[in-house]
């Protein structure tokens, strides 16, 4: 869906998403890496199941939300890539921690 | 002039609505007189618990009216469901209070003890539940929760839609809306009430006043009295997660769509409905206390609410003599009470008058309290 | 996150470290103000000036020269005293001037004498059917991602609205090797008429050269559609199609990957409102702005807003007017007496009436159609409680209702995004509804937290002897 340029100077770091090794730049946000990954959608809504993806890039419309190392809805796009970072797709209702 | 209306309902929020709605029923010519859009509307602030368990202290009387609305309940549900479409949500699971110290339940218990033990109290079950016990039901319980009161009467709805419904309902009935339309007099002219506003005045045979804290300023227009106070309630709204809790407490609920709703405060602070943070985050410190999960949940709203408050904390229900045809109705638990509004004071008001049985909900037992 | 300690109180707060929130800063610290900068970005510019300092793109033509201009903006920022925060949410401001932040996970109270809200704008909504398919995105995510992570659409690309940001991130795509299936322009065929009085007042600002050289380039390089009066994504789990129909009677159906939405820009006003400012309906710009004096005061004391956040007119009137808020705010704070603040505004009170003066032509002309900011039928309205146009229109049919009970009959702006993508298309579809303008109908009412924070956050707080009584009781 999207794709890097070819001028872009990269350190790359590695994050897992859904259990997948992903490739990212450091210093991107989450959602950027995940759409460059090929993840259009990052949750499904908890009121109808709909799948949904970003939409504004910049904190406003809630739409990105994943898990980030177990802490469930946070936005995406708000959120730097770290080396060994893990990633989940939220599907309806934020899980329930123990 | 004749009247437009057999009735004319101040006030649009759960006790107007459920009046007018169980007025409408009862096939008469209703007009509901709404405010704005932004305006105290206790309604939009509650706690949609339909609750049993500790009501009536000091007034038997109202823990068998209590009882009453709350076995009525579901008629009301299945009701609104099958005219409107409208699923209000409910159910009576039975209720818990929990207790974050052994001092907390023996004071709950004492408590509970002496509302039964009133004369002529209602009889239904309830139970004091330890720690153990609670785990069996609660099972994400915190470690401070030494156990719990629990009434198997006690329930919850969707307030919110609940109030839609009555709204849909009664315009289907044929009972009429009308918002921004505040009333700053009433007239009473051979039998026919005149509700003026700055530009009109609608005609009604019949007067009841159900406008919240606005009936202290309207009821001595048909000579009756209102002595009503705000008391500000703050909740605090998470996301929507994983239903893990189905039974109602007292402070903590899940909604139907999985929002949980954390109370509740009482704050004597006059009409200020602003949210304070000091309150908020104590309500919420006390819920993470009896359910840890809480603690990563993400906070999407808060508001505060006034609730229009009686001196007993106990409704007024009253009619007018020197204005026949003119009544009053304010409480503060507009849910819980939805269903005898709906389906026994309004036909009341229908047919004329209240029964006897509501005599002692008058505001007169205030002058009776200050005379002794 | 390194950086000093917060402290308790300072004598000025900002919020936002976009073109006016840096301005403002530099200029208080500047003049001695004891100053914080908080912002939500990991590094200061905003959205206009994303990833200035730090943006992978290496070809400095792909973005255009006003982009670089905030390179020195951000320099200055950064060499000013004032203490910037990054990676920080604010949530709650208070009008005594107490501030709620969140930062690393944590929350924190601190007090501010004096507040400049610079929260700048936000995407209009732009409710058409299908708009919350994966794939649908604004132009302005389109354009974070090309500065920020160098990275454009691949597949088949259309764009569709109206606004000048719309032909920029056209010619920005363009120019760094991206593809653009369609453009598909919503802008009403009316609106030049009615745009031209104000021309000389375009013609005379810098905007001009800079709008046509960019409309040229566009135009050689894209397929054009002109006079779009209906639009929808459709697709199942993603968007897969773009059908659109024109004025001319054309309807068409598009494969397309992504869609990019844009009809102009609205003020951020969350915070603003929360706090009780007071705010008007401007009928040009079709949104609410706070009601502000010359300086940006706002109705509340404390308070300031500067930028977009008090009324669109771009990132060069945002820097002015992030100058003036911060010269008024040294002026109530004593630091400066109203003659130097007079003195020390006078530049920027040149560079505003420069820079607002092409606006009122842009405003004019990209003004977007009613038929876009009203949904119909199944279009969601509110994407968080996934309301539908047909049921906000039931509603306002039963009853003349406002935002607030709409609010509490459908859930309808009861979400985390707290209304910013529904807010104003709720209002414009009871107004028109109700047949009265969207000052009568005004707009939902907000409470803190304006963004989310967890329970345990909440939790964290100070309380008083006085709060916890007042919840545990019995």
């Amino acid at each position: 869906m999207f794709r890097r340029l070819p001028d872009a100077a990269v350190t790359l770091v590695t994050i897992a998403v859904d259990g997948l090794a992903v490739s990212a730049r450091a210093g991107e946000t989450v959602a950027a890496a995940l759409l460059a990954a090929g993840f259009g959608a990052f949750r499904t809504t908890p009121a109808s199941g709909s799948s949904r993806g970003p939409y504004c890039m910049m904190g406003v419309c809630f739409d990105c939300l994943v898990a980030v190392d177990g802490v469930g809805s946070r936005q995406a796009c708000l959120v730097q890539v770290r080396e060994g970072m893990r990633i989940e797709t939220q599907r309806g209702r934020r899980p329930v921690g123990p | 002039m004749t009247a437009e209306f057999d009735v004319a309902v101040i006030g649009g929020g759960l006790v107007g609505a459920a009046l007018a709605w169980g007025i409408a029923r009862e096939h008469q010519r209703v007009v509901v007189l709404d405010e704005g859009d932004v305006a105290h509307r206790a309604s939009r602030a509650n706690f949609a618990l339909i609750w049993v368990q500790s009501k009536g202290l000091g007034m038997p009387d109202y823990a068998a009216w209590t009882k009453r609305s709350s076995d009525a309940w579901q008629g009301l549900a299945q009701e609104l469901k099958q005219t409107t479409g409208i699923d209000v949500a409910f159910s009576r699971p039975g209720g818990f209070t929990l207790a974050l110290s052994e001092a907390e339940l023996e004071s709950r218990a004492r408590l509970l003890q002496r509302l039964h033990n009133q004369p002529n109290m209602v009889r239904y079950p309830y139970e004091m539940l330890d720690r153990d016990a609670l785990l069996k039901v609660l099972p994400q319980i915190g470690p401070e929760v030494v156990g719990a009161s629990y009434c198997p009467l006690d329930g919850q709805c969707n307030s919110l839609r609940l109030l839609y419904a009555l709204h849909v309902g009664m315009r289907q009935l044929g009972a009429e809306y009308r918002a921004n339309h505040v009333v700053h007099a009433i007239d009473y002219h051979n039998g026919v009430f005149f509700l003026r506003n700055s530009s009109t005045a609608v005609r009604a045979e019949k007067v009841v006043l159900a406008a919240g804290i606005g009936n202290a300023r309207l009821a001595p227009m048909v000579g009756l009295k209102a002595p009503v106070r705000p008391q500000r309630g703050q909740v605090v709204v998470t996301e929507r997660v994983e239903k893990f809790l189905d039974h109602p407490l007292v402070t903590i609920r899940q909604t139907d769509e999985g929002t949980v709703m954390l109370g509740d405060s009482q704050e004597e602070v006059g009409l200020d409905d602003s949210v304070g943070l000091g309150v908020a985050s104590a309500i919420a410190g006390r819920a993470v206390r009896m359910f840890p999960l809480l603690n990563s949940l993400n906070v999407v709203r808060t508001w505060a609410g006034l609730r229009v408050m009686t001196q007993d904390g106990f409704p007024i229900y009253d009619e007018s003599s020197s204005r026949p045809g003119a009544f009053l109705a304010t409480c503060h638990s507009g849910v819980t009470l939805a269903a005898v509004h709906a389906l026994v004071v309004a036909p009341m008001i229908a047919a004329g008058s209240l029964v006897a049985d509501l005599d002692v909900f008058s505001a007169r037992r205030f002058d009776v309290q200050t005379a002794a | 996150m390194s950086g000093p300690l917060l402290k308790d109180s300072y004598e000025l707060a900002v919020v936002g470290a976009g073109p006016a929130g840096m301005a403002a800063a530099t200029q208080a610290a500047e003049l001695g103000i004891e100053t914080v900068v908080f912002d939500e970005q990991a590094m200061p510019g905003g959205q206009i000036y994303r990833s200035m300092n730090e943006t992978p793109l290496r070809d400095p033509a792909i973005l255009g020269e006003a982009y670089w201009r905030g390179a020195a903006l951000v320099e200055a920022f950064q060499r000013s005293a004032a203490q910037y925060v990054p990676q920080a949410t604010v949530w709650t401001v208070s009008r005594e001037g107490e501030i709620g932040v969140s930062v690393g996970g944590a929350v924190r109270l601190l007090r501010a004498k004096r507040v400049v809200l610079a929260t700048g704008a936000l995407e209009r909504p732009f409710p058409i059917g299908g708009w919350t398919l994966p794939g649908v995105m604004t132009a302005g995510a389109a354009q974070i991602l090309l500065k920020s992570a160098a990275m454009v659409g691949s597949g088949r690309v259309v764009l569709a609205g109206t606004g000048p940001l719309l032909w920029l991130l056209a010619a920005q795509y363009l120019r760094a090797g991206g593809a653009l299936t369609a453009i598909l322009e919503t802008t009403p065929r009316g609106n030049l008429g009615r745009a031209l009085a104000h021309l000389p007042g375009f013609l005379a600002s810098g905007y001009l050269r800079e709008g046509f050289a960019l409309l040229g380039e566009v135009r050689r390089r894209a397929n054009l559609v002109r006079s779009v009066i209906a639009l929808r994504a459709g697709g199942g789990d993603r968007l897969t199609d773009v059908t659109y129909r024109t004025a001319g009677g054309l309807e068409v159906t598009l494969r397309a990957d992504i869609l990019l939405l844009h009809q102009g820009v609205v003020p951020n006003l969350n915070l603003a409102v929360a706090i009780g400012c007071k705010h008007v309906w401007n009928e040009v710009q079709l949104c609410f702005v706070p009601v502000l004096d010359a300086w940006g005061q706002s109705s509340v004391e404390t308070v300031a807003i500067a930028g977009d956040g008090g009324g669109i007119a771009g990132a060069v009137a945002a820097e002015a007017r992030g100058h003036l808020a911060a010269l008024d705010a040294a002026c109530r704070l004593g630091s400066i007496d109203a003659a130097a603040r007079d003195r020390l505004a006078a530049t920027h009170v040149g560079a505003l009436r420069e820079a607002q003066r092409g606006r009122r032509f842009l405003d004019r002309l990209f003004r977007p159609a009613k038929r876009f900011r009203l949904a119909r039928g199944r279009t969601l309205v509110c994407r968080c409680e996934e309301v539908t146009a047909r049921q906000v229109r039931d509603a306002a049919a039963l009853e003349r209702i406002g935002p607030n009970q709409l609010k509490a009959f459908l859930r309808c702006g009861m979400g985390p995004c707290q209304g910013r993508l529904c807010g104003l298309t709720v209002t414009e579809m009871l107004a028109d509804a109700h047949g009265v303008s969207p000052d009568d109908i005004g707009y939902y009412r907000l409470r803190p937290p304006v963004k989310p924070i967890t329970v345990g956050e909440l939790a964290s707080l100070p309380k008083s002897e006085a709060d916890i009584a007042a919840v545990e009781r019995s």
